[in-house]
């Protein structure tokens, strides 16, 4: 399989007034293959957004190169994509916020579709659209507000999908459901990926989620990997602190019920990273070595960026 | 790092709860003539009690709350009872819900950005509290609001009197949301989705520190939330919202572990597992009743793969099953396939 989406070095920083120049995300490596879901996962301020925004071209990153089927991805400004990269759509967490609430839906979807069909056709395109997201066909001529959430958030996928997409960013796109309607859109989401050979990036905070859908899952921490592993391996037997420290802080359904364990100190900010590595001050294993910054390395199946990785699994950390 | 207390010790059952709600309907109006979004609603919280209410979006938990203080839109109408610390709460004057709110039940809000004023520093809300609530002259307040800061794990607590919500981040900002609830000493709080907009990190920190209290304080909890797995961790006893009903209700292992109502198990089949078998979301068919056009039968029976045609004929009432538990299903199929 080839690569569809390919991150090289990316970074993205920002300048701000009052907090000087933020690096929200640092040199990552990341390849997305059509038919694979890659989850990103990470606490809020980590740079999973600002990574997504420039994987789908919406902003410019400040350095590394994106390539989408091969070519660079552009930023987009006021113009029109190169259809090549019309394959390539985004999702977003606020369903309220990613649909004109003015105009009908059928017209936003009739937008997306690509040129060169005549009217009756695209009218059939535009209840196939609705099909494919199990909505009714009369859902065309009503107003985004006229929906709940889910069904907004599978209105936006089918505006996505309305392009064509060989692959979709999906950035938080269930956040703000409830635990049925996310359940809804995960399966629409995977469906595409099995049934139409779609890569998939899925981004969220939610550790719990991206188990059940992601076949690789990238751990992030302002700004850098620090875990890469097929997803089952990651949570099996997770190598980084901090992916510990995530799982462990998922509460349970359990027989034995217990509280989430915390992680101790909160993500700093991107402006002020610590020196050495970035996890170092919540680190429970940090000693002299961790002053200087490990690279994501290969050990023991995964990708990790921890000096003592195999230190502590040869410890047998509990999970 | 603090211990986390991991086992918790099940708190003893007064002879009357804290907080007892019987038989409560509360009606709103809408544009064809009032809509009931809570019918016979029975609900108890013990001093040093979490107990839990779970359910969709649209299931009536927020509003159930709410009806607690009386914060109900103009128009609502109130039937039953709400009984707290031996005082019945319905028909009291405004200066009798007043009382109520603040020192006898406080409540803590999802968005703690909204619940905190943006231009009055941490010290500002904390004390203005408890001038008027608890009659404290200036540095008594401030003493005390150092003390709450404490309480909730913020560092640094005197500093933190003088600086502004935006300086904190949402983790804190929620703690400050609560510190500022327990300023009067309620007996009660009600905490409605208080980790929802969090990272499971800082979710973990907040329910540590609700146990605490209740812990080290005996306080109450009513504690919102659509996350069974937090439900699971942290509530001893919870009831299972839907169509503002209570499907289900008992010890919350019990209810996770055995669920009894059709409901309940699919709410479970619909989470993540997290370290569960994976992909196994099995979303719930359908879209949640919309309030005023439930059907006359059991409102769950357009959605469950258990329905019977006796469902369809009344509302199933809550029947006691022994050991604290209820169900309000007239089916009860074996629901260990599905769950296991």
């Amino acid at each position: 399989m080839t690569d569809l989406l390919t991150l090289d070095g990316v970074s993205v920083e920002f300048r701000s007034s009052s907090r000087g120049l933020v690096r929200a995300v640092s040199d990552v490596d990341l390849s997305v293959r059509a038919g694979e879901v890659l989850g990103l996962v990470g606490e809020s301020g980590c740079g999973k957004s600002s990574l997504a925004r420039v994987a789908a071209g919406l902003a410019a990153p400040s350095g590394g190169q994106i390539r989408f089927a091969g070519e660079p991805v552009l930023p987009v400004r006021w113009r029109r994509r190169p259809d090549a990269q019309t394959g390539l759509q985004m999702i977003f967490q606020d369903p309220y916020g990613s649909l004109n609430p003015r105009r009908t839906v059928g017209s936003q979807l009739l937008d997306g579709i690509p040129s060169g069909a005549d009217g009756p056709e695209r009218q059939r395109r535009v209840v196939e659209l609705l099909e494919r997201v199990s909505m009714p066909a009369r859902a065309a001529d009503r107003y985004p507000h006229q929906f709940s959430g889910g069904q907004r958030q599978r209105l936006a996928i089918a505006r996505a999908l309305a392009a064509e997409p060989r692959m979709i960013i999906a950035d938080e796109p269930v956040t703000a459901l409830d635990a049925s309607a996310q359940a809804q859109v995960v399966s629409l989401l995977l469906s595409l990926v099995r049934e139409m050979d779609m890569g998939l990036l899925f981004i969220s905070h939610d550790l719990a989620l991206v188990h059940e859908i992601a076949d690789r899952t990238a751990v992030m921490y302002l700004g850098r990997i620090v875990e890469l592993a097929p997803t089952r391996r990651l949570m099996a037997t997770p190598r980084h602190p901090y992916t510990q420290a995530l799982i462990r802080a998922i509460p349970q359904v359990s027989a034995t019920p217990s509280l989430p364990v915390a992680l101790r100190g909160e993500v700093p900010d991107g402006a002020n990273i610590p020196t050495g590595c970035r996890f170092r001050p919540r680190c429970p294993h940090a000693d002299q070595r961790c002053l200087s910054e490990p690279a994501l390395r290969s050990t023991m199946d995964s990708l990790v960026a921890c000096w003592r990785a195999e230190e502590i699994a040869s410890e047998g950390i509990r999970v | 790092m603090t211990g986390v207390p991991t086992a918790l010790p099940q708190p003893k059952p007064s002879p009357d709860p804290l907080l007892q709600v019987s038989n409560l309907a509360v009606s709103l109006p809408g544009p064809s003539g009032p809509v009931e979004v809570i019918r016979r609603m029975d609900l108890t919280v013990s001093t040093g009690e979490i107990v839990g209410i779970a359910g969709e979006s649209g299931s009536g938990k927020s509003l159930t709350a709410l009806t607690l203080l009386n914060l109900l839109p103009p128009g609502a109408t109130v039937t039953g009872s709400i009984r707290f610390a031996g005082q019945e709460l319905l028909g009291l004057d405004r200066l009798g819900w007043q009382r109520v709110r603040g020192s006898g039940i406080a409540m803590v809000f999802q968005d703690s950005s909204s619940a905190l004023h943006p231009m009055l520093t941490v010290g500002t809300q904390l004390t203005e509290h408890m001038r008027t609530g608890l009659g404290l002259d200036a540095a008594a307040a401030r003493d005390r609001a150092v003390e709450l800061l404490d309480q909730v794990r913020i560092p640094q607590a005197r500093r933190a009197l003088k600086a502004y919500p935006h300086q904190f981040s949402g983790g804190m900002r929620q703690r400050i949301a609560i510190a500022s609830a327990l300023a009067c000493r309620p007996q009660l709080l009600i905490a409605d989705e208080p980790t929802t907009a969090l990272d499971v990190t800082v979710q973990a920190g907040i329910l540590s520190l609700l146990d605490e209290l209740r812990t080290e304080y005996g306080l109450a909890v009513l504690f919102i939330t659509h996350d069974l797995g937090v439900l699971s961790a942290l509530t001893q006893r919870a009831y299972l919202f839907y169509a503002g009903r209570v499907m289900e209700s008992g010890a919350t292992t019990g209810v996770l572990t055995a669920p009894a109502h059709p409901y309940t198990a699919a709410l479970l089949g619909a989470r993540p597992h997290g370290l569960g078998s994976g992909r196994t979301l099995r979303a719930i068919p359908g879209a949640p009743v919309v309030p005023g056009q439930a059907p006359p039968g059991c409102p769950f029976e357009p959605r469950c793969s258990f329905a019977q045609p006796v469902c369809r004929q009344a509302v199933p009432p809550l029947r006691a099953l022994g050991d604290g538990r209820a169900l309000a299903c007239e089916v009860a199929p074996d629901l260990t396939e599905v769950t296991g």
